[in-house]
């Protein structure tokens, strides 16, 4: 399977990275990372994948996905032809609920693709 | 996340201790409690009923709930739990989020929920606040959840989040003197 990885700079992406690359290798799965920011930080978000991308010591694309990142994100993986969509999902409140960011709701909504939520 | 609230206070909660008669005819005692409470906690949540989880909590296993209740009861948490018998069948928590406000949330046992005891566990909790000191309290709501956005409401809650798959409302406490 071809995999479009979306990942943000938060720990929790980063993390759900390293369970995507380790399922990939099992599976021989092909991966393309796109990274995306909130804040204007995809420089150094990218280069932070990039030095996971080489500690888990794996060939991966790395792409940068500005704008809306989750209308880009589902438009990639369409015109790409990607078999699914993972990305690592949500924050947690101060008392524990999981909070879906604007990225992640918007995939889930629209993407015509399979969607993994790592959790 | 950034958490806007309304600009008039709400006020008349009642605090704990205090017992009420549900709808049912059940007398349930309202109580503050503690971490040293979290046994009793632990049982109430092992017996919930996974369809009333929201968004990922209460967690399902007993090492899991443990860790939660550690995370929801210490520091300057508060808590309120009602009692039916001597046993806990409902809690509210209010968690600080660290900007001087605090997350609301609330859990009724399956076999206690449609009989009151839920605005009452509320409101008792607002009191609670109130007395402590705390003014701006929030929760989130699944969209879908219409009884709970009522309850809310009712209570004095407004909708203040933008439109996501959660609902955002909050409450600001008239300080006490």
């Amino acid at each position: 399977m071809r995999l479009l990885v979306g990942v943000n700079g938060s720990e929790r992406a980063l993390g759900g990275l390293e369970e995507v690359v380790d399922r990939a290798r099992q599976a021989g799965d092909e991966l393309t990372v796109a990274v995306y920011s909130s804040d204007d930080a995809v420089a150094a978000t990218e280069e932070a994948v990039r030095d996971r991308l080489e500690t888990l010591d794996v060939d991966a694309t790395v792409e940068t996905v500005t704008g809306q990142p989750g209308s880009r994100l589902v438009e990639l993986a369409e015109t790409d032809d990607y078999d699914r969509i993972v990305l690592s999902g949500g924050q947690t409140s101060p008392l524990g609920k999981i909070q879906f960011d604007s990225v992640i709701e918007f995939v889930l909504l629209n993407a015509h693709t399979t969607v993994t939520l790592i959790r | 996340m950034t958490v806007r609230f309304p600009e008039d206070t709400v006020d008349g909660f009642p605090t704990p201790p205090r017992t009420v008669t549900d709808a049912d005819g059940r007398e349930i005692r309202l109580c503050e409690v503690t971490y040293d409470d979290s046994d009793a906690l632990t049982a109430m949540y092992l017996d919930f009923d996974p369809e009333d989880r929201a968004q990922g909590i209460p967690p399902g296993d007993e090492d899991s709930i443990r860790e939660w209740l550690e995370v929801v009861m210490t520091g300057e948490a508060l808590n309120t739990v009602a009692y039916h018998d001597e046993s806990p069948v409902g809690h509210v928590m209010l968690v600080p989020d660290g900007d001087g406000s605090y997350e609301l949330a609330i859990f009724v046992l399956q076999a206690y929920q449609g009989a009151g005891i839920g605005t009452a566990l509320v409101r008792t909790a607002l009191g609670l606040g109130q007395r402590e000191g705390i003014q701006r309290i929030w929760l989130t709501v699944e969209r879908w959840n219409r009884p709970a956005i009522g309850l809310y409401e009712k209570i004095g809650f407004e909708r203040t989040g933008d439109d996501s798959f959660e609902l955002e409302m909050s409450l600001r406490l008239e300080p006490v003197e």
